[in-house]
């Protein structure tokens, strides 16, 4: 079968991240090793065959085969999101079809250059895709996630995050929180800006591929400072939700 | 595969709205979607150009497109990425304007779409013109804003919204229907939301197509 055409994934397990954000495990009859970056469709279907489709990143990595993890935020009167969270128990089926995508995405291959994540809230999931597959796969191209999130509740990933970056001295994390940072936080408080931009880019490497993905405003702030910093338009790559989520 | 099974509990929250394309859902936001940067680009430097199969190529600078005739036009759009926005209040030079001056040649049948920053989207030409395709310069009522493909876009809505090229600099016509962009990447050659050509699968001639995600 075509991997654009839709199959019934079975729902393995359902793990809560945050108060509003859960990652499902779906088990795929035909799976098709994904890049780092891609997403898949899901598709629900109502009595009467009225259908709705929403995007979701892949936030497991290509080697984690035969399922693949899908982290979905509650968005306010998401029609998806909102039966994905009140409806769907693990054993249950839900049609998918993917992988898609060819663009947000790192390969992830040996002698890569270093690598500058940046997300703002669920914009961390595909980021977590390609942070996965470079600790599976044992590559030790030096990476940095700027992590942009509202308060510590909303980080997603935050402790295999953090034992990430504890296990591997090539894996830096970066937070700032934009409303309430835990108690006695001295890291950043605020969105990304050129100084906090440019303390990052200090931290690496030279000439790094930068990913940014998350609501517009961060995107578009980071991707302009990135690009007036002088790294080429071809090594920052966005990926944007809109305030309607994915 | 059974392509329709019930999602047990799964109930419409939304009208049914028939002018909701399928697999779309309405929104009142103006979600942006860009592969990179928002390029910038300085009005005096700016220019759009027709070339390609023509007899003669011509270009505007902004002066001077900005005294072509132009109409007002309330599309509906439709992203691929599954949200529609219905009634947009946009500006612009249609482009069966902007082919009064220019001879094409016959074997003129497609269209690249290319874009200050290096996009590209690839149509048919019959898409672009009948009051099918126009380059919008102002949207609900302000000059259109960068992250939205100012200070000029394509708006080509009877197609996914993909087709309608950002910081568009001009239209190429070619003989043969060559990949943009997303197209090169597995999207549709076409990408009309009705027949749901989301991706190059979905076209009609899908598996003639050399090209494969």
């Amino acid at each position: 079968m075509s991997r654009l055409d839709w199959q019934q994934a079975t729902v393995t397990a359902i793990r809560p991240e945050t108060p509003r954000v859960k990652t499902f495990t779906l088990a795929l009859p035909a799976f098709t090793p994904h890049l780092a970056g891609q997403h898949y469709d899901l598709r629900l279907t109502a009595e009467g065959g009225y259908q709705a489709e929403r995007s979701y990143s892949v936030a497991s990595p290509p080697e984690q085969t035969g399922e693949i993890e899908l982290t979905v935020e509650l968005i306010a009167d998401g029609e998806v999101s909102g039966y994905l969270f009140e409806g769907v128990a693990v054993g249950d089926l839900l049609a998918v079809r993917g992988p898609i995508g060819g663009y947000f995405v790192w390969p992830g291959a040996a002698g890569a250059a270093p690598l500058l994540l940046v997300g703002g809230g669920s914009g961390v999931v595909p980021l977590m895709a390609m942070l996965r597959h470079r600790q599976r796969v044992g590559l030790r191209v030096p990476a940095l996630l700027l992590l942009v999130v509202r308060t510590p509740e909303d980080a997603i990933y935050h402790a295999e995050l953090e034992a990430m970056a504890q296990a591997d001295p090539a894996f830096t994390l970066v937070l700032s929180y934009t409303r309430q940072a835990p108690a006695g936080w001295a890291g950043y408080q605020r969105r990304p800006d050129a100084p906090m931009l440019a303390e990052v880019l200090a931290r690496l490497p030279p000439s790094p591929q930068c990913y940014v993905c998350g609501p517009t405003g961060l995107v578009e702030t980071v991707a302009n400072t990135l690009q007036a910093s002088g790294l080429p338009p071809t090594a920052i790559l966005t990926e944007r939700f809109g305030p309607t989520g994915r | 595969m059974a392509d329709f099974f019930v999602n047990k509990g799964f109930r419409p929250r939304r009208q049914s709205n028939p002018q909701l394309p399928p697999g779309q859902y309405e929104t009142t936001d103006f979600p942006v979607l860009t592969a990179g940067p928002t390029p910038r680009i300085a009005l005096s430097q700016w220019e759009f150009r027709l070339e390609g199969l023509v007899e003669e190529p011509v270009k505007w600078s902004w002066d001077e497109f900005n005294k072509l005739p132009m109409q007002d036009f309330n599309p509906d759009i439709h992203c691929v990425t599954k949200w529609s926005k219905f009634n947009t209040r946009w500006r612009g030079v249609s482009v069966d304007t902007l082919l009064e001056h220019v001879r094409l040649k016959p074997e003129a049948q497609f269209v690249t779409e290319f874009s200050y920053g290096g996009y590209t989207t690839n149509l048919p030409l019959a898409d672009l013109r009948g009051g099918k395709g126009f380059v919008g310069l102002q949207f609900e009522g302000e000059p259109l804003a960068p992250e939205h493909g100012g200070p000029a876009r394509l708006v080509v809505p009877h197609l996914y919204f993909w087709k309608s090229a950002k910081w568009v600099q001009g239209l190429r016509f070619t003989a043969q229907d060559e990949p943009g962009f997303w197209e090169r990447a597995g999207y549709s050659m076409r990408g009309d939301p009705w027949k749901e050509q989301r991706y190059l699968d979905d076209d009609e001639d899908a598996g003639t197509g050399a090209i494969r995600l």
